[in-house]
């Protein structure tokens, strides 16, 4: 058999079966960050944001809405792919795969656009709720979903990363919790960092959630803190990086193989 | 006629410092039925982790119908189906889906893979249990399952660790009858078992495991040829105090109306049957004490056992 083409049947084969699963459990999936995200518009978009007044010379909710988006897909693709992987792992059905003559490119690919498929899906029903709060002026469509293919492709492999690693279903949700949360909030998600110290501005730089929020709202307003060229060299270099580790774990067999 | 699988020095130590092989050789026949057994902690499921990629070997070499797993793994792969211990499928999948996903992975398109499924489904009993949740089927349904799903790409070997573990004799049997027609047309079978009756029934080959090591290695006819002495059970209708004193048996009381006899295989019964009349004591039934295998492979386990605290 053809190995380009018996390995684009197993790559389908993985991305269907892991579409097919976060859409089986939506009301787990795409329904709770859609409502989340609701109330975000309504309660800091609309009651607050209306006494705030302007941000960078767009209403609040304006200015808020590509971090709450970006928010949602970094959440989504980060958790379906650790939560499957890890899930795959316990239930020992990995084993499926192991035995089986797929490339660890193609299980990596596979899971990864799994957690892509997720956090575009979430992305765009945020994107859909949003419009009944405000009208998104869209700058540069191109930079936007390339952008937010780029975030979710590099969370995306971090949660493979997580799930390979991860031993118990505490293990999962402890970068959720205590990395990723408090990075996306201080990723600009609600702020200018012209806003801060210089000091806090130079801090906050080293967040990579803060470039990758910026780049993205640079693509919906055209206003950014950072400098669009860096924000997407990082998310490439990102991308290559954490690409490669997921790869060589795979091949190692580490978590996975004895 | 090829190897179905050859292995030269196969070792394997696990991080925690345990050593579960310890240099193994095997050869397994193309079209072989071949039982690998030992008890608990030997190395069968280690051994067939490492023919299936799911434990890296520490080392030693390798091959599946020519092809070196650490040269030529893709190849190795697309020859082998496996059968596990444990139920390794996702819980939440339904039956078809398991199938037609594993035909994926082995690069079968959707269409040829559905055919596949509903074909293997049907042979194994499976077929109306299609759109059911895998956790949904019963302990006998969940290892036609796996067999199904080993099959699915149609390999020319098929490795099943324990697979009639916990299910009724019915179906036990059921499989083996399955397991003896795949045989018949060609695929190799590789089974360990802890069922040794099921050894002796379906193999035609056997290897006998211990302490990381092959300790016996031959054709089950000629390992059954080698077997001398049988220990019998007999059910007398009166009330014995002690055993009978018999000029060629050993026999031993085991109750008040149950006698152990070891007969072996050039003695005959005829003239047992003749001392215990002669004494007045009447059999009413008899019973082989445990199968044939079964008191061999303890022989040689123990045996083996023994060289151990020797060494």
């Amino acid at each position: 058999m053809n190995h380009w083409r018996s390995g684009w049947v197993a790559f389908v084969t993985i991305l269907s079966k892991e579409i097919r699963r976060f859409t089986r459990i939506w009301p787990q999936t795409l329904l709770p960050p859609g409502i989340t995200m609701a109330m975000y518009f309504v309660i800091f978009g609309n009651l607050i944001g209306s006494r705030i007044g302007e941000m960078d010379g767009f209403a609040y909710i304006d200015y808020i809405v590509p971090g709450l988006i970006m928010m949602s897909v970094i959440t989504n693709s980060y958790s379906n792919v650790v939560s499957s992987f890890f899930s795959t792992k316990f239930q020992r059905s990995i084993e499926e795969l192991m035995v089986a003559p797929v490339s660890p490119h193609v299980i990596l690919l596979g899971y990864t656009f799994g957690g892509v498929a997720r956090g575009l899906a979430v992305g765009l029903i945020v994107t859909l709720m949003s419009l009944f709060f405000t009208r998104l002026p869209v700058a540069h469509i191109w930079l936007t979903i390339s952008v937010v293919f780029l975030t979710a492709l590099v969370f995306a492999l971090g949660g493979f990363i997580n799930a390979v690693y991860a031993k118990s279903f505490d293990d999962i949700s402890i970068v959720p919790t205590f990395v990723l949360t408090p990075l996306t909030y201080l990723g600009g998600v609600f702020y200018s960092i012209n806003m801060l110290p210089e000091f806090w501005q130079n801090v906050s730089l080293a967040n990579p959630i803060l470039h990758m929020v910026n780049a993205f709202r640079y693509g919906f307003l055209g206003v950014s803190d950072i400098q669009i060229g860096v924000a997407l060299l990082l998310m490439v270099i990102f991308t290559a990086v954490l690409y490669g580790y997921s790869y060589w774990l795979l091949v190692r067999g580490i978590g996975m193989r004895q | 006629m090829t190897s179905a699988i050859s292995i030269q020095g196969l070792e394997k130590t696990y991080g925690n410092g345990f050593t579960a092989l310890k240099g193994i050789n095997l050869e397994v026949r193309e079209g072989d039925f071949f039982a690998l057994l030992g008890p608990n902690g030997a190395g069968k499921s280690t051994t067939i982790g490492i023919l299936s990629s799911l434990v890296n070997k520490s080392a030693g070499k390798v091959t599946v119908f020519g092809h070196d797993i650490d040269t030529d793994l893709m190849a190795a792969k697309r020859c082998i189906g496996v059968v596990p211990q444990e139920f390794n499928f996702s819980q939440f999948e339904k039956t078809m889906d398991i199938l037609v996903n594993q035909a994926g992975y082995y690069g079968i398109p959707l269409r040829e893979a559905k055919a596949r499924s509903e074909k293997y489904l049907k042979r194994l009993g499976l077929w109306d249990k299609r759109d059911v949740p895998s956790r949904m089927l019963s302990g006998g349904m969940k290892r036609r399952l796996m067999i199904a799903r080993a099959l699915i790409h149609e390999p020319r070997l098929l490795i099943l660790d324990e697979p009639t573990a916990g299910v009724d004799i019915e179906i036990r049997r059921s499989m083996w009858q399955f397991l003896q027609d795949i045989n018949a047309q060609g695929i190799t079978i590789v089974l360990t078992t802890h069922y040794l009756e099921e050894a002796e029934q379906l193999c035609k080959h056997i290897a006998i495991i211990d302490q990381g090591k092959i300790i016996y290695n031959t054709s089950m006819r000629k390992l059954l040829k080698e077997l001398h002495v049988e220990t019998f059970l007999l059910d007398c209708r009166e009330t014995l105090a002690t055993a009978p004193v018999l000029s060629s048996y050993a026999c031993a009381l085991v109750d008040e109306h149950t006698l152990e006899v070891q007969i072996d295989k050039a003695q005959g019964m005829n003239s047992l049957f003749a001392e215990l009349a002669a004494q007045g004591i009447e059999v009413l039934s008899l019973r082989n004490k445990s199968n044939r295998l079964e008191e061999l492979f303890l022989m040689l386990v123990d045996e083996n056992a023994e060289k151990g605290v020797a060494l």
